[in-house]
């Protein structure tokens, strides 16, 4: 009952996101109350919609290929062949958290000039880090019992990665792509201050113009797309994990 | 690659761990990449000469950049690393190597930037280019490849940065880097460098502080009510979906509103511009990690132990001061890492709605595409969470110690 009733919360909400963004200007009375001096109540310096398919289709990119590169390197470093990069790969991944996106996309600028670019970079490398971290996790906590069986059975190394340890890894990788997807969501936000065509220039030009409409109707598009992703991967998860359990 | 053709031209260090080994050389595979690496740093511009600070730079190589006599010495002293890294030598002798040919880098980097400074010359700029960062980045790959391999005592760990921090200090304080173009920024707003440097460690640890005071109870009453935990979590789960860039916004009315209507508020220095905002941001980030490990924390105390203290005739408070808290405490420091390491990044955004912070710097050097301005707020935002990263990490180290051998 109560799984059914989140469920249609869910719905109704991306029902409402969709009819925001399909025809924001019958939602300016909402919006109204937060301006000042007869300011705009809807952003009017560009398409809604547009700016939400393109912030999409931005943290998508970054996220596959993130999730392409880390999943690589993970099941290189699990291997016995890639051991010896296992604590240096960890302690990079370790590190590279500690540089702050606004500071990666800047530095980006210079190389990559101004624009959509430097913002796929820098979400691309801060995809990394949460997928790296759990499929590394998916890959080497494996009960032994396991690998024994599939070695047993004379798979190889390749067969045994690909039909035992991906598939049981696959929840916990998951896990990790709905993160690194949900603090993308975010971050592109920030490209926005080097130019990207993201939802963040809503919030940007509320932030400049002072009006505080712009800011809410940006952070919460942004927040609500965030959370409806990450739902939909979490229930992708769930039904993952049951499946690792029973195989 | 030729397994018994290398000549021994060996560093005397590397020396005394062949002798011991058979005859063949045995190779490190990071170390070939590393050497690789130097090789192409090397061959790279090291320095980028520009007439003033907006213009495009052109590179300079080693060669160019320093005089003969050091150019040599550093390019040799960068070969004979990579030899020490090709080769497997002890773990103490790559780290120590890599470390000093890291302060080397620094040192030849302010003497490049003297050596290129047109006598006389304000408006000159020379900034590190991508031979410098190359070297950098392959230099530091093998000292954290060293410390991770070497796996040192977390007391360890703080006293090598310790080190590491005191020489980088020595380095900047003998003047030795000061006519390099980041240090040229920092020279024209010395004053406002440290002044923001105060708000960035006052918005990051305070609103840590904040997020301790109030978070731990809260995880604590999420445990004795079940209901208030899904809420709670929930709540808290979407707040981190909320942009930075938004939420730092959004706060200014509803902060403004309350130092206007609450009597002695604005006197507390509550106000909906400044710093106000992004530290309650901040906090508001902060909870959900802070919150989510206490009861993680609490819950893994084993029941065993929770029946023990019941045995001991412990009321429900003293079991949780005296029992269930301590065990906790390694991993609501885990909480307290990720959120201060995540906050000091965060912080920086401040910047973008008046908050302060390192984040001034940043946003000045992207409006006037001036780099250098970019690196004097980014670099020390990055020594500030690295450093704050090492030191927790060791200090969570340190606190599992005694709980897994009171386990044991």
């Amino acid at each position: 009952m109560r799984a059914r009733l989140g469920v249609a919360v869910r719905v109704a909400v991306a029902l409402l996101l969709l009819a925001f963004l399909a025809w924001p200007q019958s939602f300016a009375p909402v919006f109204a109350p937060f301006t000042q001096n007869e300011a705009p109540a809807i952003y009017n310096q560009g398409s809604l919609i547009d700016l939400a398919l393109n912030h999409l289709a931005i943290v998508g990119i970054a996220t596959v290929l993130a999730t392409l590169v880390a999943v690589g390197l993970a099941i290189f470093v699990s291997r016995p062949a890639g051991a010896e990069f296992l604590p240096l790969s960890r302690s990079i991944a370790n590190i590279g958290q500690t540089f702050p996106p606004i500071a990666v996309l800047a530095l980006a600028v210079p190389v990559l000039g101004f624009g959509t670019a430097p913002t796929l970079v820098a979400l691309f490398l801060y995809g990394l880090l949460p997928v790296f971290e759990n499929a590394l996790v998916g890959l080497t906590t494996l009960p032994p019992s396991v690998i024994d069986a599939a070695d047993g059975v004379g798979m190889t190394g390749a067969q045994r990665l690909r039909q035992v340890e991906l598939p049981l890894a696959l929840p916990v990788i998951l896990g990790g792509i709905r993160l690194s997807a949900v603090i993308s969501m975010g971050t592109a936000t920030i490209g926005s201050t080097v130019a990207a065509r993201t939802l963040g220039e809503v919030i940007i030009a509320g932030l400049t113009s002072n009006n505080l409409a712009f800011v809410l109707q940006g952070g919460l598009v942004v927040a609500v797309l965030a959370v409806l992703i990450s739902d939909v991967l979490s229930g992708l998860e769930r039904v993952l994990t049951r499946r690792a359990g029973r195989a | 690659m030729g397994m018994g053709g290398f000549p021994p031209i060996l560093p005397s260090g590397g020396s005394m761990a062949i002798a011991a080994a058979p005859a063949r050389i045995r190779f490190n595979r990071l170390g070939v990449l590393i050497a690789g690496l130097t090789l192409v740093g090397l061959a790279l511009p090291f320095a980028a000469f520009r007439a003033n600070r907006i213009v495009p730079g052109a590179g300079r190589t080693i060669l160019e950049a320093l005089p003969l006599q050091p150019a040599i010495l550093l390019s040799l002293a960068l070969l004979v690393m990579a030899a020490i890294a090709v080769v497997r030598t002890p773990l103490l002798l790559r780290l120590l190597a890599s470390l000093a040919a890291l302060s080397l880098l620094l040192v030849a980097m302010g003497r490049a930037a003297t050596f290129l400074t047109p006598e006389g010359d304000a408006l000159a700029r020379i900034s590190p280019a991508a031979g410098f960062w190359v070297l950098l980045f392959a230099l530091a790959v093998l000292a954290a490849d060293a410390l991770a391999q070497l796996k040192l005592k977390p007391a360890y760990r703080i006293g090598i940065l310790a080190l590491v921090l005191a020489g980088l200090a020595a380095i900047l304080w003998s003047g030795g880097l000061s006519d390099l173009s980041v240090f040229k920024e920092y020279a024209n707003r010395a004053d406002a460098f440290w002044r923001e440097a105060e708000t960035h460690v006052l918005l990051a640890f305070g609103s840590l502080l904040a997020a301790l005071v109030a978070g731990i109870p809260l995880g604590i009453a999420c445990i004795r009510l079940p209901g208030l935990r899904a809420t709670t979590l929930n709540v808290l789960n979407v707040v981190q979906t909320v942009p930075s860039i938004a939420l730092f916004g959004l706060l200014i009315p509803p902060l403004a509103w309350i130092a206007f209507a609450v009597p002695g508020a604005a006197g507390l220095g509550i106000s909906g511009i400044g710093a106000t905002p992004a530290l309650v941001a901040l906090f508001g980030y902060s909870l959900l990690p802070v919150v989510a490990n206490t009861i993680i924390g609490i819950e893994s105390v084993p029941a065993s132990v929770g029946d023990a203290a019941l045995g001991m005739g412990m009321t429900a408070r003293q079991r949780l001061l005296a029992v269930e808290l301590p065990l906790a405490f390694p991993i609501i420091l885990t909480g307290v890492r990720i959120v201060l390491v995540q906050n000091i990044g965060l912080a920086t955004i401040a910047a973008l709605i008046g908050g302060g912070g390192f984040g001034v710097f940043v946003f000045q050097g992207i409006g006037q595409t001036a780099m250098d301005l970019v690196l004097l707020g980014a670099v020390p935002t990055v020594l500030l969470a690295f450093a704050s990263a090492i030191v927790l990490d060791a200090l969570v180290e340190m606190a599992r110690q005694p709980t897994a051998e009171a386990a044991a």
